[in-house]
């Protein structure tokens, strides 16, 4: 299968572990990520105000580019993408007034019609690889690995534009279990993990990382995954601010979900230390999940 | 941090705009507090966010003083969870909005520190707290 | 209906010809001969340029103008040594694009993924609204290489850029308040020292200047007299079909 894919900006630069996992696990699901052409930066959080037809320009150009290559689907790995470029795509699905004030601006485009559907790798791994052809690809089952998924807000919320079940997902349980892994339950799943308030205000940041992976560890988990660059370096990065405001703070590797589908389909080059605050390796290692 | 000073606005004109920007009934509101309950910032907060919505039903303008506007992150937890069907992050964003387009920023982006940080964070940065 | 515009089309010219074009420079009416360009247009009208004007030539980006046509609710952009004035112009001279370039050490710096963002921030308010390349009279796809910018595609940056001359419209434009320019010149700039492959021959010349092997016909040639320096120029080989 091949699927047109959206990276983003991040998966290009500091998360770019999140990228090669992607392509290279999916690519051994039989899944080609096919890079769109000329994409631009989603915008990131979507606009709220009704007014804000600017802000909806990024997200809907790059429906122009899966447009232009005869593309139905567009994937993207980044929840806050996936969420932002869905979240735009509905919107203009649903207010064919608004799509001919930004199609009327966008005239060096061709104009949108509408009808690309915005899609989260993990959905397509769901409905249409499917999680026991994910099972049967596992060559290295991560037998008692103790994993917490976590979800943030962007794969989930609002309803209708999340993948899952906004208050109970269990999307990245069941990936977790179809790679032989044990899924940590937490309550805090789907909790805020701070988003850009890193920017300016780390240590509200780390007050919510700090509380998001202890209660994870308290059940258990030896290392938690996630779909967001953000969520990612905010629970990774800001181990070192948690540190300093609780030196009892055991460090916690944090997995983009495609690093541990790489490393259960045996592709241990997908997994490196950059990228990770947390080096995952020595964990791993220790858990002879790893070669030295 | 006042950012009131400079701003002129009527209890009416507040509630029009909140309502306008938004395009939420915010007077449907009946206080049962879950907004607040789910929050993961509530707890640094100056006004809950279920505070934040009697503000506005009040007319009290200096809501937009207060320090929830800004730490409210859109993450839709009070979105989903409200009875009345209220987008209560958009209610924040009208609020953070009306301050914005009056050219009150709340983010300098030439004092960022040294830290390399992913592009995704300063670009919801400057989405979010930049007019 | 065609004929009656071709007719009227027709009638304009000749009146360009005869009485010359109508402009409007700042709002007020001139008349000046058909051909000039804006900057020589807005001379014949009285105006001086002291700043705003270089080279003449379309190359050093100092004399970049927007402009209306009667009718038209886009403003279009040019520099204004180039683009010949037509009637109905409304015209006004940009003096300079104020848009302050951060101070760096290119020895100091990599050509990281964060570099540019980290110079130039405001690349983080991008809105992919395109005006940027609407601005540029260099037809350069400004925004995409904003974009590229914003991912650390340091490499993609210089490219698309290369033909920038710095006149600034782009940055005039930007409801974001980005410096497209200086992040394009920082882009090439880091290409240039860091990324872009090294011309192996001109090191291995470097090194055979510096061995002294040119020595000796440098010598020959600098105690030439003009006389003999001019036969031999003339007497020099030149490959064939390029012309002098």
């Amino acid at each position: 299968m091949r699927i047109a894919y959206y990276p983003g900006c991040s998966l290009k630069a500091l998360a770019a572990n999140f990228d090669r996992s992607a392509r290279a696990a999916m690519g051994a699901l039989g899944v080609e990520l096919v890079e769109l052409e000329r994409w631009n930066c989603c915008g990131t959080v979507s606009s709220l105000t009704t007014d804000d037809l600017m802000r909806q320009l990024a997200p809907v150009r790059n429906l122009i580019r899966a447009q232009e290559a005869g593309e139905r689907r567009l994937v993207t790995a980044c929840a806050m993408c996936y969420n932002t470029l869905k979240r735009a795509a509905l919107r203009v699905e649903a207010h064919p007034e608004e799509l001919a004030k930004i199609n009327a601006f966008l005239d060096e485009e061709p104009d949108y019609r509408g009808g690309v559907r915005v899609l989260h790798l993990l959905e397509l791994l769901r409905d249409e690889v499917g999680f026991e052809a994910v099972a049967k690809r596992v060559v290295r089952p991560l037998e008692g690995l103790r994993v917490a998924p976590y979800y943030g807000c962007l794969l989930l919320r609002p309803r209708g534009v999340g993948l899952d079940d906004p208050e109970n997902p269990s999307i990245l349980e069941e990936l977790v279990r179809a790679l032989g892994a044990e899924p940590v339950d937490s309550p805090l799943k789907g909790q805020c993990c701070g988003s850009y308030h890193t920017v300016a205000h780390k240590e509200v940041v780390a007050r919510r990382a700090h509380k998001i992976l202890s209660e994870a560890a308290s059940r258990g988990a030896e290392a938690l995954i996630s779909s967001c660059p953000l969520c990612s370096f905010n629970l990774d990065n800001r181990q070192r601010l948690i540190r300093e405001l609780d030196g009892s703070f055991a460090p916690l590797p944090v997995l983009y979900f495609t690093e541990l589908m790489a490393l259960a389909f045996g592709l241990e080059e997908a997994l490196s230390p950059e990228g990770h605050y947390v080096d995952p390796r020595p964990f791993l290692e220790e858990r002879q999940l790893l070669r030295r | 941090m006042d950012k009131m000073g400079k701003i002129d606005l009527s209890a009416k004109e507040l509630q029009e705009e909140v309502e306008a920007l938004s395009g939420q009934r915010v007077f449907a509101c009946y206080h049962c507090g879950k907004c607040t309950a789910g929050c993961p910032f509530a707890s640094e907060m100056d006004l809950t966010p279920r505070q934040v919505l009697e503000y506005i039903m009040e007319g009290r303008v200096e809501v937009l003083n207060s320090r929830t506007i800004w730490l409210c992150a859109a993450c839709f937890t009070c979105t989903v969870r409200c009875p009345n069907g209220i987008d209560i992050a958009r209610v924040m964003e009208a609020l953070r909005q009306i301050l914005l387009r009056r050219g009150e920023d709340s983010l300098d982006l030439a004092s960022l520190g040294e830290e390399e940080l992913p592009q995704i964070a300063l670009v919801a940065g400057a989405r979010k707290l930049i007019g | 209906m065609a004929d009656r515009e071709a007719v009227e089309q027709e009638e304009r010219t000749s009146l360009a010809e005869e009485l010359g074009v109508r402009i409007y420079i700042m709002g007020k009416e001139y008349r000046v001969p058909a051909g000039l360009t804006i900057m020589k247009a807005m001379e014949y009208a009285g105006y001086k340029f002291i700043r705003g004007a270089g080279c003449r030539a379309g190359f050093c980006g100092a004399c970049g103008t927007v402009y209306r046509k009667e009718g038209e609710y886009k403003l279009r952009f040019a520099v204004a040594c180039q683009k010949l004035v037509e009637d109905g112009m409304f015209l006004v001279q940009l003096p300079f694009a104020p848009a302050p370039r951060v101070s760096y050490d290119l020895e100091k710096l990599r050509p990281t993924e964060n570099v540019l963002l980290k110079l130039y921030p405001e690349l983080a308010r991008c809105v992919a609204c395109n005006t940027c390349t609407k601005a540029c009279p260099q037809e350069i796809p400004v925004m995409d290489y904003i974009q590229a910018a914003l991912r650390g595609d340091i490499k993609r940056v210089a490219e698309l850029s290369f033909d920038c001359i710095q006149c600034g419209l782009c940055s005039m434009r930007c409801p974001a308040d980005i410096k497209h320019y200086h992040v394009a010149q920082l882009a090439r700039r880091l290409y240039g020292r860091y990324l872009a492959p090294k011309a192996e021959h001109l090191a291995q010349r470097v090194a055979e200047i510096e061995a002294g092997r040119f020595d000796e016909e440098l010598d020959r040639l600098t105690r030439m007299g003009k006389e003999e320096l001019s036969k031999l120029y003339e007497a020099r080989q030149i490959e064939e079909g390029v012309g002098v």
